[in-house]
């Protein structure tokens, strides 16, 4: 197991040094710099560009650039914004706890919703059930995220009045954020109906976040499960006498799991997508949204600071996948 | 600090389960901003969306725009002289003004003259100590030249300063009413400088304004309460919140269910539905901005006027007043709109006569031109849809015999490229006002200075260029708004543009709030206005 891991480890630093690379080169091959974007309408003078990009250090050869960048990184400098000027670990850091928030969320509700809708699909197939749980995958699968998220604002929040319209909390609550995560906040804040509030406001996007994760995860269990319900051992286990919950249940879902594992870690990299659309529907202060203005904005350090911080996230994710995977299925680990 | 935050946080809380209701003892005026500030020193940035929360609410200016107008009023200074040769002026500076206590902060003096010149010479000298503070790139205060047009800035006594120019510049009061002209507080500078952070005050603003900042979580709220000392009477508002909610929609449905109270930038396809609902004022004004198509006046067959004058005549503005702006815009025929003084309303629009138009193009001897109409990438106030209004261009052109092909780029590159001395093709863009002066449309957009930046048609024009520079260093404004009106005419003559519109801003309030009031500027200013 401790050479498997080490052999994953491996494969991921490299990874992690091509991210660098790839942050570094495409945020630049984007036509248009930083600069001119402040500028707007107004135009400036050559002059006056070339000297605010030397201020920002954008007109040095793009290999010296990169090479400065490395060497900040070594230190664990993540670069300063050119548009806040801060710091872009501080930013994320703030802004990251709202992301994690609300994808663990939709993750949850995906799973527990979409393992057992594909099991009971799969037992089932064929049935009326079977039918609409696909159905609602494929819909669910296919909706644009950004109409789905207002369709249920404006029926939820604004015809019904049941949840509120954005944000993370109502303004009633002021508190100092502890842990960014604002479930926990508002209970150590100690405030009456704090956590109820943040509650009320987390159901919409998640709901919005998790549905493409749902369906992708009842189609993929109720495949799991149809290939693993017809294999030999579980038509023994049937002929052993075993009730039909601890076949299906015990023996058919661990094996049909695997696979579904494997799919939950992609996810992860689907719900930062996905987080880009919920945050900016949800007025949700995640690093989503801030991605999107800091490319528009061309503010390279934060752009690239951001991608590396999630690509090294998402790389854990997959590891700590691929370590459960090898848990569940000890021939990954012996062949491998 | 703490316990302000939590009196405060319960004040806000007391307020909001009001909202609607009468009889609050704190009255909460909550406004559903579209986005972060990039910061809270406003002397960094361009953005509107920065300004409602930094210069607009924490901090004064010697002189301040007249709410909802382009009016120049005095506010931190009370009276001003200039002299003979305008390159003088003198400012009086108020007594009294105290600066906002904040946790980091405790002023132990009043507003003085050497706030004024430290907000100044941080931007003007390159020595001076806070210059390079935070990465200090100070984008407005280089674009409008004041680099070259300030001399000096002198102290006289405590309470009067000079600023020397290098030439007479008529628009310098109406500069100093603009939001990089901000005034902070010198001892704190000198305070935190002395701590080793003399970036806080750019992160933690203290100003003179009607407002301090309280909280700012970044991308979810900015809490402000009313500054209690503040010169021109503390606020009605007790609190103000900018819940900031980026999309359009979610903001009116927040609107509708009481979550705020302001909004701004509604999406054009819900104004219909806000002018009826019972909740919701619709307030509407004219925005200070012009959209127009910028023809390469140097280049053949566009540096011929009739030419221009033709295109200009095939252009139906009224289909593109409906069908771009869905009736929210006004037909442009000056380059400076109406809300200016100076606005020339004598001046005759070129008529839309497609027929006329092919006769002048054939009599000019230009049959089966091609040319290209640049279509901007990006929605702005003066062009909601530059697509959609390039495309309808196009139909009406091909209706004279000129075939035009649209092209677009991305923004920064748009913008660059549409510089270019030898740009093929007319282009799109526009423009809004920063201070309220004929002379931030007409000489930043067609002066001769401008050609090769902002003036797109690189349009030098001597009789116009005369008519502009003397109106620069008259100071007598029914002087100026001669040689402005004049210049209209030349302009009008000589069409390097086909002026196209006026957009017409529409902001919804809720029907509790009172006296709130249409920056032309296109901000947000919550001085001023009540809840019921």
């Amino acid at each position: 197991m401790f050479i498997y891991v080490l052999k994953k480890i491996g494969v991921i630093i490299p990874t992690f040094l091509g991210v660098t690379l790839v942050a570094f080169i495409f945020i630049r091959l984007l036509p248009g710099d930083p600069v001119l974007l402040m500028a707007g309408e107004r135009g400036m003078t050559e002059e006056r560009h070339a000297r605010m990009m030397a201020e920002f250090g954008f007109d040095k050869p793009i290999l010296v650039q990169y090479g400065l960048y490395l060497n900040q990184l070594a230190h664990g400098d993540f670069g300063t914004s050119i548009i806040t000027r801060k710091p872009v670990l501080q930013e994320f850091m703030t802004l990251f706890p709202a992301t994690v928030e609300l994808s663990l969320c939709a993750i949850i509700l995906a799973v527990l919703l979409g393992l057992p809708a594909g099991m009971i699909a799969a037992v089932k197939r064929g049935s009326f059930f079977d039918h609409t749980v696909m159905t609602g995958a494929l819909t669910g699968y296919s909706m644009p995220i950004f109409w789905w998220g207002l369709l249920l604002i404006i029926f939820f929040s604004g015809i019904l009045g049941w949840t509120p319209v954005s944000g993370r909390i109502s303004l009633l609550y002021y508190f100092e954020p502890v842990t960014g995560l604002m479930l926990v906040d508002s209970l150590l804040s100690g405030q009456d109906g704090a956590f109820w509030s943040a509650i009320r406001h987390l159901i919409l996007p998640t709901v919005v976040l998790a549905t493409i994760p749902l369906a992708v995860i009842a189609r993929q269990t109720r495949s799991a499960m149809l290939e693993v319900l017809g294999e030999d051992y579980i038509r023994t286990a049937r002929a052993k006498g075993l009730s039909p919950i601890r076949v299906t249940g015990l023996h058919a879902l661990r094996n049909a799991l695997i696979p579904v594992i494997t799919v939950v870690g992609l996810q992860v990299g689907v719900l930062f997508a996905g987080a880009i659309l919920t945050e900016t529907i949800f007025s949700w202060p995640g690093i989503g949204k801030w991605m999107v203005d800091s490319i528009f904005r061309r503010d390279y350090p934060s752009v690239q600071g951001g991608l590396l911080l999630i690509a090294a996230i998402v790389m854990i994710v997959n590891l700590l996948v691929d370590l459960l995977y090898a848990l569940i299925n000890p021939r990954i680990r012996h062949t491998e | 600090m703490r316990s302000m935050k939590t009196l405060l946080a319960a004040v806000c809380g007391a307020s909001l389960l009001a909202i609607g209701a009468a009889g609050v003892q704190a009255k909460t005026l909550v406004y559903c901003s579209e986005g972060s500030p990039e910061g809270f020193n406003p002397a960094f940035y361009t953005s509107g969306t920065t300004f409602d929360a930094s210069s607009r609410a924490v901090f004064n200016r010697l002189v301040e725009f007249e709410r909802g107008t382009t009016k120049v009023i005095p506010a931190l200074a009370e009276s001003w002289e200039i002299s003979e040769d305008g390159t003088e002026y003198t400012f009086h500076l108020r007594k009294g003004v105290k600066f906002h206590t904040t946790k980091e902060f405790t002023p132990t003096r009043d507003f003085n003259a050497d706030d004024v010149i430290f907000s100044f010479m941080r931007q003007h000298s390159p020595e001076h100590p806070f210059h390079k503070v935070s990465g200090g790139t100070y984008e407005y205060y280089g674009s409008m030249s004041m680099n070259d047009l300030i001399k000096d800035v002198v102290k006289v006594d405590d309470y009067t300063v000079k600023f020397l120019l290098n030439r007479p510049e008529a628009p310098m009061i109406a500069n100093l009413g603009m939001d990089f002209a901000s005034i902070f507080s010198k001892e704190y500078a000198d305070q935190m400088m002395a701590a080793g952070t003399p970036g806080v005050i750019d992160q933690l603003p203290v100003g003179t304004g009607p407002f301090q900042l309280v909280a700012y979580q970044k991308d979810a709220v900015i809490r402000y309460a009313a500054h209690p000392d503040y010169w021109a009477g503390k606020a009605a508002i007790d609190n103000l919140v900018f819940a900031i909610t980026p999309d359009a929609s979610v903001r009116y449905e927040k609107l509708k269910a009481g979550e705020c109270h302001v909004m701004p930038y509604p999406n054009p396809a819900d104004i219909e539905a806000m002018a009826k609902d019972p909740e919701v004022n619709l307030l509407q004004q004219e925005g200070l901005n012009v959209g127009y198509m910028a023809y390469n006046t140097k280049m053949a067959p566009f540096d011929n006027v009739n030419v221009r004058k033709a295109l200009n005549m095939a252009i139906n503005k009224q289909a593109i007043i409906d069908g771009v702006f869905q009736g929210a815009g006004k037909i442009a025929k000056n380059p400076i709109p109406p809300t200016i003084w100076s606005y020339n309303e004598a001046v005759q629009d070129d008529p839309y006569d497609p027929e006329k138009a092919k006769a002048m193009l054939e009599a000019e001897g230009v049959t089966g031109l091609k040319m290209k109409v640049w279509a901007m990438p990006v929605q702005r106030p003066y062009n909601p849809n530059a697509r959609r209004m390039a495309e309808l261009i196009q139909s009406d052109f091909a209706k004279v015999g000129v075939e035009a092909e649209i092209v677009s780029y991305e923004w920064g590159e748009y913008l660059k490229r549409s510089t270019d001395m030898d740009r093929d093709g007319a282009i799109l863009l526009g423009w809004t006002g920063d201070n309220g002066d004929p002379d931030n449309f007409l000489a930043v957009l067609l002066g001769c200075d401008g050609v090769g930046k902002a003036n797109r048609a690189q349009w030098c024009h001597q009789p116009f260029e005369d008519l502009i520079q003397k109106a620069k260093v008259v100071s007598d404004v029914d002087e100026r708004t001669r040689l402005y009106e004049q210049a209209q005419v030349i302009f009008k003559e000589q069409a390097p543009w086909a002026t196209i519109a006026h957009s017409v801003v529409f902001k919804p309030v809720r029907k509790e709030v009172v006296d709130f009031r249409i920056d032309p500027f296109g901000g947000h200013v919550f001085y001023g206005v009540d809840l019921k």
